[in-house]
């Protein structure tokens, strides 16, 4: 039992990275993006194919994961960004169906259906991370998410996050602000990806092989429903989100009813989350981060 | 490529052409009216398959194949249209309606969770393994001049056609479409106009939707019925909306048959791989939004402050 529990965390902590991905590029530069499935397929397929072919160690794949799934952001995200959300949302989900595809068709490369089996377990000086020792690697997955919470957070309070809360309120606005609209929803979108290939470089060395089935457009709209569930623009609550829609997904498991409950349940229960949501509180649970400037006058140091 | 061969890919492709046109006004009408793509419009062509099969089914019985099970094949698609209409009416009703005036990412949301919850519970219920949609007429094909025609590209192409002119008709004829006409221009105005924009909106839906379920039975003749068979057509009729400029009906319908031609001779001709077939409208649909963004019969729209 404890150890299905850790592996629920597990879980949690790598859909956490798209969680937070997804949120740059939804809750704070509201665009609809529903390819991070996509992105973190390149993200595994990364991993698995550099170090078993070329015999990689994890930690030179996790850099090499990043880039590649963000240069697939720029690639998908240059020509749809400069229009109207709505297309991206289609380009995206697109995108993500096209991944698979080649995943599943190019043979030499993926070795097709069949996927990439005895990926090499992560170490570090020596000791050895596997997926066996399931505290060493949570430990390690919860490093990786308090690494990019804070990175994120600190990206979202600064210039950039300023700009593109800007371009999601009032796109006309903040272009006559100044704002270079595009550069910024690029930006957002590329960031994005590259945490989602980092989540997928994890949890190929997790499930220790890769195949395209794992990467369906429901792990799309599971994050996305993470994100919606939690709240749009708040990191805290983009983590809490996939904590709790992680435990919905595992609860069959976890109190011994998957024989009565439907596989579909699951699903059927995202897409109620979604419309409800979205119906009574699209704020989310815990609702979008506001910060307040220049409220308080306590300010430490110089005089004004 | 001899001029057989070349009218033998014209007629798939425009057979192809004819249902994406079908599917594809669904979205284009929704969104010249309510300016979001309805994500849920592929799942309401899968369920209006599964309807039409299982009625179908019911009045076929074991008779053998003649008058009878053409007539009740058409009574299938008549249920199967009706249902489905008002299966889109009640999902605007309770999953958009309320988000009128929200931001523009929550009816989009919405409508991607309606998606999720038909397509799952269509195989809950009805099973995840695919069904067949037996033909009602005898499906022989017929060798015209050496072009190879079945008796299902007819049907395609005759009902098809025959719904494309009826909502052409119906858009601009008659007091409802004009109506219609007249919300998708400016909602504001045509209520204050004294026209009922919500009765408009359920309109549109419904028409949508029936039109989605005629497409769904087409395509199920030659490709099974399955829970998740509305995702990749939904997607290409999608795209074809916004080659022919969505939100125009005679651009979707026009966007649909291009579609349908390009993907037959894109494998044929250019020797795409039967595989990458999906990829030719991705393609398709980055070349146009790069070029031409408000497609081949839009309007530009200018942004108003």
């Amino acid at each position: 039992m404890i150890n299905f529990f850790l592996l629920i965390l597990i879980y949690s902590g790598i859909y956490a990275l798209m969680a937070i991905g997804q949120n740059i590029i939804t809750g704070y530069g509201g665009m609809l993006s529903l390819c991070q499935a996509g992105f973190f397929a390149i993200g595994s397929y990364t991993t698995a194919i550099l170090a078993t072919k070329l015999g990689w160690s994890f930690w030179a794949t996790l850099p090499a994961a990043a880039i590649l799934s963000a240069l697939f952001g720029l690639l998908i995200g240059l020509p749809t960004l400069r229009l109207k959300g709505d297309y991206l949302a289609i380009a995206t989900l697109g995108f993500g169906e096209i991944v698979r595809n080649v995943l599943n068709n190019w043979d030499s490369l993926t070795n097709g259906p069949m996927g990439i089996q005895k990926i090499p377990m992560p170490d570090l000086f020596g000791f050895v991370i596997n997926p066996y020792r399931k505290y060493a690697f949570l430990v390690m997955v919860i490093l990786f998410v308090v690494i990019a919470y804070l990175l994120f957070q600190r990206l979202a309070r600064s210039r950039m996050g300023r700009a593109l809360a800007a371009v999601r309120e009032d796109e006309i606005a903040a272009q006559s602000m100044g704002i270079n609209i595009t550069k910024y929803k690029v930006y957002a979108f590329v960031l994005g990806a590259s945490v989602a290939g980092i989540a997928g470089s994890l949890q190929a060395v997790f499930s220790l092989s890769v195949t395209p089935g794992t990467y369906t457009f429901m792990v799309s709209v599971m994050v996305l429903c993470m994100v919606v569930l939690g709240g749009m623009g708040n990191f805290k609550a983009a983590i809490l989100g996939t904590f709790i829609i992680q435990l919905i997904s595992y609860f069959p498991q976890l109190t011994g009813l998957s024989s009565v409950i439907p596989p579909q349940f699951k699903q059927i229960l995202f897409g109620l989350i979604l419309v409800v949501m979205m119906i009574w509180r699209p704020q989310g649970l815990l609702g979008r981060e506001e910060r307040t400037y220049g409220g308080s006058t306590e300010r430490k140091g110089g005089k004004r | 490529m001899g001029i057989a061969e070349f009218f033998q890919h014209l007629m798939n492709g425009l057979t192809l052409g004819g249902i994406y046109a079908l599917i594809a006004l669904g979205y284009t009408m929704v969104y010249g009216i309510l300016k979001f793509i309805n994500f849920a419009h592929g799942d309401i062509l899968m369920i209006g398959a599964y309807i039409g099969l299982f009625v179908f089914d019911m009045l076929r019985g074991d008779s053998p194949l003649g008058t009878w099970t053409f007539i009740s094949f058409f009574i299938a698609m008549l249920v199967s249209m009706v249902s489905c209409g008002l299966l889109g009416m009640g999902i605007e009703r309770i999953a958009y309606k309320p988000l009128r005036r929200a931001t523009r990412l929550a009816p989009l949301l919405s409508a991607i969770g309606v998606s999720f919850i038909l397509s799952n519970s269509a195989a809950w219920m009805f099973g995840t393994q695919s069904r067949k949609f037996n033909y009602p007429f005898d499906n022989t094909s017929i060798n015209i001049g050496g072009v190879v025609i079945t008796p299902h590209q007819i049907l395609i192409l005759v009902v098809s056609l025959v719904m494309m002119i009826s909502l052409k008709i119906f858009v601009d004829k008659t007091r409802m479409g004009k109506a219609m006409r007249a919300t998708s221009l400016d909602q504001d105005t045509a209520m204050l106009m004294g026209i009922n924009v919500n009765r408009v909106i359920s309109m549109t839906f419904a028409i949508g939707s029936a039109l989605a379920a005629v497409g769904g039975i087409l395509i199920a003749l030659d490709f099974k019925v399955y829970s998740s068979m509305g995702t990749m057509i939904g997607l290409k009729a999608f795209v074809a909306a916004v080659v022919g400029g969505i939100g125009n009906i005679s651009g979707a319908m026009f966007g649909g048959i291009l579609l349908g031609l390009l993907e037959t001779f894109g494998v044929a001709v250019l020797g795409i791989p039967t595989g990458l077939k999906d990829t030719i409208a991705f393609g398709v649909l980055i070349i146009i939004l790069l070029v031409k963004p408000e497609g081949l019969f839009g309007k530009v729209e200018k942004e108003k402050v």
